[in-house]
């Protein structure tokens, strides 16, 4: 491989790890933007997403409705899409009932109690896919070790798309990232700059007292929050899964960690600053491992982080806070 | 752009208590190993008690539930007596669900409490050898026999390894009370950097997951390999809990490695490491040691990316390959189980046995059943005939048996390749 070649291979590697983080730090950033509490939940609502994603491919699978060519020529991309949507729809409500009985009681309670209670929920996930990994079913190994990483199927063709005899691989699945996580990120912001909920959430944002006495029903907002959060990481789950081909009852954890790095790195509480703060992390660990030590790149990644901050104290693209008079 | 109105110094404060919170988790590590509960005076009982700590939760489950399995059998096959003395034995688990793996604040609580308990005689454990470290001073100066099933890394019994202070330092009491099963890192992997050159192998690049086996293990690759002449083309240290190695596999790809060594187990990410050898392109053979040689390994990485390109060494042969004794176990386990023990499964009843037969000497000699007794009793195992053939511990504690095997996956399941005497 030329040095050129390995440069792109890490480019392609770097956006494509990045995405996916972007789009699971837009769970955090979100609801710290209209709440102020980092959800540490979200990581694991992610993995849950990841279970049922593996959960109805083993369903379908077993009725034979991925063997190719079954829903004509583009059944896995239909697949694909079915799965983000049902993954989407799942951790939506899944963070939606979470914020429902957990958050909601919490929001007047001082900021460490629903620090502490979103912890405790992110335990209880955790435990819960542990628990869904031991299902009997063929795709979680017959549930003999619920635990263990479960193989994901390939459900996107694995050829190298450049042709078997390019040094560097773009494989379908790195498309597929793009494919879905671009029009989510537009579609996202569309939705938050012209919409009349986008609109509110904005104004809760910036004071939720005076939305309140704007006659904005606060309460629906962050409800609407945690339920777009959520969509967005049930669908960076189901790439994640298509991309690394695993599941594990701990896929949250780095995913989460990453994420919220992403977001603070981007600017806490800024959608775009979210995104780049994800692509800039999955850049900068496949360059790491590249140029520098597997074995440093969480170190060089966090530097990064520290570095950012101290310069830029409220993030890359988060904006300075005005003096409250 | 919209949601930025963040209120910096409640953002901050966030951030604090969270740090605070961490600090929190990791206390109970800083205190390990520091308090030192003295031994209870051990006297002859009716009833004793050998326990086990291996890691039950995890996907080494499937594993330690066969080496349980193993030590049932053990058990049961002097129907839990020793002349009036009732054996009843505890499984005890040194993992926990947030580590998925084993985790030093249990294994050290599990030390403390076997100790702290009269009735136990013996500790069977650990399966990691990091665990071991944690608990090993605790035993050693508590006087109590530790039989490991399934740790490997040299540094535990022999100087010269690790660091300048090992082993000494797991020895406070200056006794040897620890003792292995299972023959030792330094010739399994010596024998992975020789089956390397047999698959052809000239450029080779060493992974390890950074814990103490698997750093141990890929150390002794390295220094074999070249040894007998393969280049080292580079060597890493992976993050395992990584989503992903592709960019690793890219710069692995790019030193034109043929072969390559991942000093780590199933627990530690081998399987995606395998998954990512594939998607990545790169067409180099994988060399993994005994801590992959698991069904759950298959299952992790996905059958197809291990035929015939992934090889795993083991300390022994395939349970259903054991002679004598060995085979017995086999045709028993399978009728008692209903399934094919994993790998371990005869190292967790050998392990056990050692330590009844000591305790059948003891009583047919008249003695008392003390941890005394035992440890003492337990290190005099000479010319053993047991399910791993005839042996016997070293001056280290160490067994003779030098078996190893090379194993490879087909059709879904382990197969072995080669057997080294």
């Amino acid at each position: 491989m030329t040095n050129t070649e390995v440069f792109l291979q890490q480019l392609i590697y770097g956006l494509s790890n990045g995405m996916i983080i972007a789009l699971v730090a837009l769970g955090y950033t979100m609801v710290y933007g209209i709440v102020e509490l980092i959800n540490f939940a979200h990581g694991d609502v992610f993995t849950l997403g990841g279970f049922l994603t593996l959960t109805i491919v083993g369903v379908l699978g077993a009725a034979a409705i991925i063997e190719p060519g079954a829903l004509g020529e583009s059944s896995h991309w239909l697949l694909l899409l079915g799965l983000v949507i049902a993954a989407g729809v799942f951790c939506g409500g899944l963070n939606l009932a979470i914020n429902r009985i957990v958050y909601k009681p919490l929001r007047s309670a001082p900021k460490l109690t629903q620090l502490v209670a979103a912890i405790g929920v992110s335990f209880i996930l955790v435990n819960i896919a542990l628990f869904w990994g031991g299902a009997p079913m063929k795709v979680f190994g017959g549930g003999n070790a619920a635990a263990a990483s479960k193989d994901f199927p390939e459900i996107l063709e694995g050829s190298n798309l450049l042709g078997d005899s390019s040094n560097v691989v773009l494989r379908l699945e790195d498309i597929a990232i793009f494919a879905v996580t671009i029009p989510l990120m537009i579609g996202l912001t569309l939705f938050v700059k012209k919409t009349r909920l986008g609109r509110g959430m904005r104004a809760t944002a910036q004071n939720p007292i005076a939305a309140k006495l704007m006659g904005i029903d606060t309460d629906r907002v962050i409800a609407a929050t945690f339920l777009i959060g959520g969509f967005l990481g049930g669908a960076a789950s189901v790439m994640w899964s298509v991309y690394n081909n695993t599941i594990s009852f701990q896929m949250g954890f780095r995913a989460g960690m990453d994420a919220f790095t992403a977001a603070v790195l981007g600017g806490i509480g800024s959608l775009p600053g979210a995104m780049v703060g994800g692509v800039l992390i999955g850049l900068i660990r496949a360059m790491s491992d590249q140029y520098i030590e597997t074995r440093w790149t969480n170190v060089v990644v966090f530097g990064v982080l520290i570095l950012i901050l101290i310069f830029r104290p409220s993030g890359l693209l988060g904006l300075k806070q005005r003096e409250k008079v | 752009m919209m949601m930025n109105s963040m209120k910096t110094a409640n953002f901050r404060s966030a951030i604090s208590a969270f740090a605070f919170l961490t600090s929190f988790a990791l206390l109970p590590l800083a205190g390990c190993g520091s308090d030192k509960p003295t031994a209870p005076a051990a006297t002859a009982a009716d009833s004793i008690k050998i326990v086990s700590s291996l890691p039950r939760t995890g996907s080494a489950n499937a594993q330690t539930t066969s080496m349980v399995n193993g030590i049932k059998m053990a058990i049961a096959e002097t129907n839990g007596k020793i002349g009036d003395t009732t054996i009843s034995y505890e499984d005890w688990d040194d993992a926990s669900a947030q580590k998925g793996n084993w985790d030093p604040t249990v294994e050290a609580q599990n030390a403390d409490k076997a100790i702290a308990d009269e009735a136990v005689m013996a500790y069977v454990g650990t399966y990691n050898s990091g665990a071991a470290k944690i608990s090993m001073p605790k035993l050693n100066a508590a006087g109590m026999v530790m039989v490991s099933p399934a740790n490997t890394a040299p540094n535990l019994t022999k100087a010269g390894f690790g660091e300048p202070n090992e082993p000494a330092v797991y020895r406070p009491s200056g006794k040897i009370n620890y003792f292995r099963v299972v023959p030792t890192d330094d010739v399994q992997g010596a024998v992975a950097a020789d089956y390397a050159k047999e698959l052809g192998a000239t450029k080779v690049f060493v992974l390890d997951d950074r814990e103490v086996y698997g750093k141990g293990v890929s150390g002794v690759f390295q220094k074999h390999a070249k040894e007998i002449g393969l280049e080292i083309v580079g060597t890493d240290g992976i993050d395992t809990k990584a989503s992903n190695y592709k960019s690793l596999i890219t710069k692995i790809k790019q030193t034109g490695a043929d072969l390559v060594y991942f000093g780590g187990t199933t627990q530690t990410n081998a399987g995606q490491i395998a998954k990512d050898m594939v998607a990545g392109g790169l067409k180099a053979k994988l060399i993994v040691p005994d801590g992959c040689y698991e069904k759950a390994f298959i299952e992790a990485a996905g059958a197809e990316a291990l035929e015939d390109r992934c090889f795993i060494t083991f300390g022994g042969v395939a349970a259903k390959s054991l002679t004598g004794k060995g085979r017995d176990f086999y045709l028993a386990y399978l009728k008692t189980y209903t399934s094919e023990p994993e790998g371990y499964a005869v190292y967790g009843y050998e392990a056990a046995k050692v330590v009844i037969s000591a305790m059948q000497r003891i009583h047919a000699a008249g003695g008392t059943i003390t941890r005394a007794s035992v440890l003492a009793e337990v290190g005099k195992t000479k010319d053993y005939t047991g399910a791993l053939g005839t042996w016997s511990f070293d001056a280290n504690g160490d067994t003779t048996n030098r078996t190893m095997s090379v194993n490879t996956v087909r059709n879904g399941e382990f197969v072995m390749v080669k057997v080294v005497n």
